[in-house]
């Protein structure tokens, strides 16, 4: 099936089109570790069928066959989902939602440049996946709110106990979450743009 | 009163010697003209010409409406990196015309965050 080279390129339904007064269009990065719920944010606030798109990641593998000195290169593809939201007739929301380990930041580059912020997504099950996230954002000085998922058999530890044992600022909201819920998950935006808006107050205003 | 102030570039029907307004930002050295991000929305100025590379016909064809670079590289299936490729030639060509997204590194400005908040609270 996949014989030919180019495929004919189908574009947006009609349906999908931004208003041609669309002039600003902003990003927020939704991230986590695998299976903490990303594509489901994502999918349950984006108006359009949430879209893909894929960067090629090239590492030199060392193994035991290096003995010439060849180089084994392996190539991973990445996938990032993200989603759109008109906020009116002028201003356009992306959500990319990535993954956060480690092998993964090579994409953050262009992804987190000129981002509003970051929704760091979690699953209560396994908290030890997002220390590095939160440490490399904040390295970055990207500001970022946490989100806890609700998986139901997760364990229901109190926020200050998450706080703690996550090493989160007082500053830094913590909300729950149920990424399958559009009303939730904007909810989870919501959060961060506050904050955000929070921070721009209080650190641009003349003294 | 509560829209965003920035990124109001002239209607795009406008044309004229300065639609390429991006390249002349004199921040970025030449070699690097355009600073694209993955929202920065490109919309078609011409019809594809008839010995378009397909790759570069289909970007032409797909952004009678705004598309964001992420979405153009979904639709194309080809890497972020790949269709920022593209699109500097069809910028260069004055192809297509990219919309301002927000600098990169500024802080986002106040009236810029109120709407998305409104935005989405009204969701
Ligand atoms: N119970 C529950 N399940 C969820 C929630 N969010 C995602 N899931 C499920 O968890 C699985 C992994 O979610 P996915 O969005 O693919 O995770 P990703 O790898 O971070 O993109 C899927 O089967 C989802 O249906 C949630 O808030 N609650
Ligand atoms: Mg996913």
């Amino acid at each position: 099936m996949d014989y030919r080279i180019s495929e004919p390129v189908v574009g947006p339904r009609p349906e999908d089109a931004l208003p041609d007064s669309v002039t600003t269009a902003v990003k927020v990065v939704v991230v986590g570790g695998f299976g903490v719920g990303k594509t489901t944010l994502v999918g349950s606030v984006s108006e359009i069928r949430p879209l893909t798109t894929e960067e090629t990641m090239t590492q030199a593998s060392a193994g035991v066959d290096d003995i010439a000195g060849i180089e084994r290169k392996s190539e991973t593809t990445v996938a990032m989902d993200f989603g759109r939201i008109t906020l009116s007739d002028e201003l356009v929301l992306y959500v990319f939602g990535t993954p956060g380990q480690q092998r993964f930041w090579f994409l953050w580059d262009g992804l987190f440049e000129g981002a509003l912020g970051a929704v760091v997504l979690i699953d209560a099950r396994r908290l030890e996946d997002s220390f590095d996230v939160m440490g490399r954002l904040e390295e970055r000085g990207v500001p970022f709110i946490v989100a806890i998922n609700a998986f139901p058999d997760a364990p229901s530890y109190p926020v200050a106990d998450l706080r703690e044992s996550l090493d989160i600022p007082d500053a830094v909201p913590v909300v729950d979450c149920d990424a399958r819920e559009r009303s939730s998950s904007r909810d989870g935006l919501l959060t961060l743009v506050r904050y955000l808006y929070a921070l721009t107050t209080t650190t641009s205003e003349p003294r | 009163m509560k829209e965003p102030k920035r990124a109001k570039p002239r209607p795009w029907e406008e044309g004229g010697p300065d639609r390429l307004y991006l390249l002349a930002d004199d921040r970025n050295p030449p070699e690097e003209p355009v600073s694209l991000d993955v929202v920065t929305l490109i919309v078609s100025r011409s019809e594809a010409g008839s010995g378009m590379e397909p790759e570069r016909a289909s970007i032409v064809g797909i952004c009678g409406y705004p598309l964001s670079v992420a979405e153009i590289s979904a639709y194309l299936r080809l890497p972020v990196s790949a269709v920022i490729v593209l699109l500097t030639d069809l910028l260069t060509s004055g192809h297509v015309e990219a919309r301002a997204s927000i600098p990169a590194r500024t802080m986002p400005d106040v009236e810029l965050l109120e709407a998305v908040m409104h935005g989405l609270q009204n969701l």
